[in-house]
């Protein structure tokens, strides 16, 4: 099986589905010539040409409504937001048209267009390249919103987003594009060739959107995670010496409840770990659904840990992300709750 | 020593509020004729001054001058006149039908019939459509039954949206018109985006997208007008100045200091300020631009320069706002009387015949009425299914919505049984 990271894995998604439907298409900022600040796109214009890899102006705006007149005219448009922390003039775009366009003409439109977009931090990238902004997306009704954690779900994913009708919001947690991530900064890093979910299929796969996994089975308690955090809660995890049964979301909208409530159904115990602020994210929402269902099962309060609500600060990258510690002292305080 | 000038904020105000006399003198305008046609190839250096003049072609003693004349032969003017003055008496019918209540609200499109009618006709059937709110002429040209507009506007059993858009938001897959939006200027960059693949693809069909002189304010705007330029996309992106967004008139969109065509060349992109009250000068710069794109020379800007001469909706009372006697007193007329008669001066048209047509097309509005009504007034009738508004939020209903549905069932199955143990 070959090796790929994140961003080699979602290249050969962009590639296969450029060569497999002639509708697809891929615009950004960058994206074209150069291949993406992150080299996503690397080699695609060259290989499908200009007219379907477009480099375009640095309007958001401008590339989510284009983006939604072309898939309108037939086409799938596969448009990358450079930063998530950019996407903001593309919001009323994304929210007020894309999201509605099928549903206010009752599905006589439609626009099947996937919004690729590197978010989160630990990359020195301070509070303009850092922001996970999934939970303002979560509450739109009429987007998907999914954030793999791993190559071989990227690919597998992107490939589903891009054949799905309805449009998706992808978030590519960037801090795992070279490999998985425990939230350690002063260890080595990790490269995804050392890791199963590196070993990526060359061809045409798909992981179904809105279905979570459970990335580690346990009994003692079940940890919710997506995008990098899944890595950082499995190695708090492991410090502790707690059996977690830990569940990559992977789909942040439409929400895969069944496997959540099995799960804490049988552990009991729940921590909600994700990198985007606090108050409003997406744990409240997770928080509130697995309560509903599972109180009676639940031996303690359902835990949440996220980043401060603060804007991400440069010089204190290290201080805000909810690293090792705050997951494990969460654990820690769960296991020993009630 | 004069003291030294010192900047001083400066707020828009509009010629005259209520009581004022009118004042139209900002309101520039050019003989009729008296602009040249430039080749549809033209470099956008060499059409500056189609941006600041203004694109007539029905004099005033209503014959058709100058190079722009379109020379549409008289049964098609007397098709445009048609439908101009049936967007007219639809949306009065509208108008009164939402005073007794029947429907919610309206928005009417007097004084601009011109710009949607001449247009639409002027444009391919296969070119796309994106409408602003005030723009349901290009339905009367396209053909949409008013039974299926009047059930849109009475969201009832046939309403095309299920109930799920405010009055006048039609949509028509069929018909090449994309789905009106409340947010304005949305429409602007989509229909760049349809245009860049309608060019990918390589078809020469056209895109064609409004918007009110009051929302170009928005950064839509300015994405629709990078983007059209820098792919070159073949779009007509219009402009409708009709002075007034809602109680602001159009010096707060930036109107005080340059024509809104102007900012066309700005872009790269040529500008044209049309006479939008005169049928011949907007279908001749509409065919131009069409042309132009559709033989790969790009977008157009046109900025329509008209009068909103109704309420901005049945929400709004202009009386407060503008003087009441500003439409007749607008510089270029109205739009149906001038192409009225233009056609009778042609020997083609007679207050008789004209009468006869706004008697058919009233007798026409009533039956359709009619006929929409049996499928459900706001008040009577039968309703929507509820269950509707779980439908089409995605292609396949997520499992959620199927839990929130069967919750709302519930919810009116007691209401229902609640009401019969009134009745007992």
């Amino acid at each position: 099986m070959p090796k790929m990271n994140m961003i080699q894995a979602l290249n050969s998604a962009m590639d296969i589905m450029l060569g497999r439907d002639p509708s697809v298409v891929v615009m950004g900022e960058d994206v074209g010539y150069f291949g993406g600040v992150f080299r996503t796109t690397d080699g695609l214009q060259r290989k499908y040409g200009e007219q379907r890899v477009l480099d375009t102006p640095i309007s958001e705006q401008g590339i989510v409504a284009a983006a939604i007149g072309m898939g309108v005219n037939g086409l799938r448009p596969v448009a990358e937001i450079q930063f998530a922390d950019y996407i903001y003039p593309g919001y009323d775009q994304i929210v007020s048209e894309l999201a509605r366009i099928r549903y206010r003409s009752a599905s006589e439109f439609h626009a099947p267009v996937t919004i690729r977009t590197p978010c989160g931090g630990g990359i020195r990238g301070g509070q303009t390249h850092s922001q996970s902004p999934e939970a303002i997306f979560a509450h739109v009704s009429g987007v998907k919103t999914v954030m793999p954690s791993n190559p071989y779900d990227a690919k597998g994913m992107l490939i589903a987003a891009i054949e799905d009708d309805d449009p998706v919001i992808f978030f590519e947690p960037k801090r795992v594009y070279n490999g998985p991530f425990d939230g350690n900064p002063d260890q080595p890093a990790v490269p995804w060739s050392a890791h199963p979910k590196g070993e990526v299929p060359e061809g045409y796969y798909t992981v179904p959107l809105g279905k979570a996994e459970i990335v580690r089975p346990g009994s003692a308690c079940t940890i919710v995670a997506y995008g990098t955090m899944v890595y950082v809660a499995e190695a708090a995890a492991r410090a502790q010496g707690v059996d977690a049964e830990i569940v990559d979301l992977r789909t942040i909208a439409p929400l895969d409840v069944d496997t959540l409530f099995t799960s804490v159904k049988k552990t009991g115990r729940c921590l909600i770990v994700h990198e985007a602020t606090r108050f409003g994210g997406f744990g409240g929402e997770l928080s509130a659904t697995i309560q509903e269902e599972c109180f009676w099962n639940l031996e303690a309060p359902i835990a949440r840990v996220a980043g401060w609500d603060t804007p991400y600060p440069h010089a204190f990258e290290w201080e805000y992300f909810p690293g090792q510690r705050r997951v494990g002292a969460a654990l820690k305080a769960l296991m020993e709750a009630a | 020593m004069a003291p030294r000038p010192r900047s001083r904020l400066h707020v828009p105000h509009p010629p005259a509020r209520p009581g004022d006399p009118v004042d139209f003198s900002y309101v520039r305008t050019s003989p009729a004729g008296e602009m040249p046609r430039p080749e549809v190839a033209a470099p956008v250096a060499t059409l500056a001054p189609l941006a600041n003049e203004l694109v007539r072609v029905l004099g005033d003693d209503h014959r058709a001058v100058g190079a722009w004349d379109p020379h549409l032969e008289p049964d098609v003017l007397q098709v445009g006149l048609r439908h101009m003055l049936l967007t007219r008496l639809f949306d009065e019918r509208m108008q009164r039908t939402q005073r007794q209540g029947k429907i919610s609200f309206y928005m009417r499109s007097l004084g601009e019939e011109a710009v949607s009618v001449a247009q639409a006709m002027a444009l391919r059937p296969g070119d796309m459509l994106f409408p602003s709110y005030r723009n349901q002429g290009i339905y009367m040209v396209r053909g949409r039954p008013l039974v299926d507009l009047m059930c849109q506007l009475l969201s009832n059993t046939r309403d095309m949206c299920k109930g799920r858009q405010l009055p006048v938001m039609y949509h028509w897959k069929d018909g090449n018109i994309f789905s009106i939006s409340g947010n304005l200027a949305t429409q602007f960059p989509q229909a760049v985006g349809w245009a860049m693949a309608a060019a990918i693809k390589g078809q020469d069909d056209v895109a064609c997208a409004w918007i009110g002189e009051g929302s170009s304010a928005e950064g839509d705007f300015h994405s629709a007008m990078i983007f059209a330029e820098v792919y070159n996309a073949p779009v007509i992106l219009n402009v409708v100045n009709n002075q007034w967004a809602i109680s602001t008139f159009q010096g707060f969109a930036g109107g005080e200091q340059a024509t809104f065509a102007a900012r066309g060349p700005g872009y790269g992109i040529p500008g044209i300020r049309v006479d939008g009250n005169d049928f011949l000068a907007v279908y001749a710069v509409t065919q131009w631009a069409a042309e132009r794109a559709r033989t790969g020379s790009g977008p157009t800007l046109i900025e329509h320069v008209t009068y909103r001469a109704a309420a901005h909706s049945t929400s709004d009372d202009p009386s407060r706002y503008r003087p009441k006697d500003e439409y007749e007193r607008w510089p270029l007329g109205d739009p149906v009387e001038r192409l009225k008669s233009h056609l009778v001066a042609l020997g083609e048209w007679s207050e008789e015949r004209h009468a006869a047509l706004a008697k058919e097309l009233e007798e026409h509005v009533t039956k359709s009425w009619k006929e929409a009504t049996k499928f459900g007034t706001l008040t009577e009738g039968p309703k929507l299914d509820p269950d509707l508004m779980f439908e089409d939020v995605y292609k396949e209903m997520p499992p959620h919505l199927e839990k929130q549905r069967a919750q709302l069932r519930a919810e009116l199955a007691a209401a229902a049984a609640e009401r019969g143990a009134e009745r007992g």
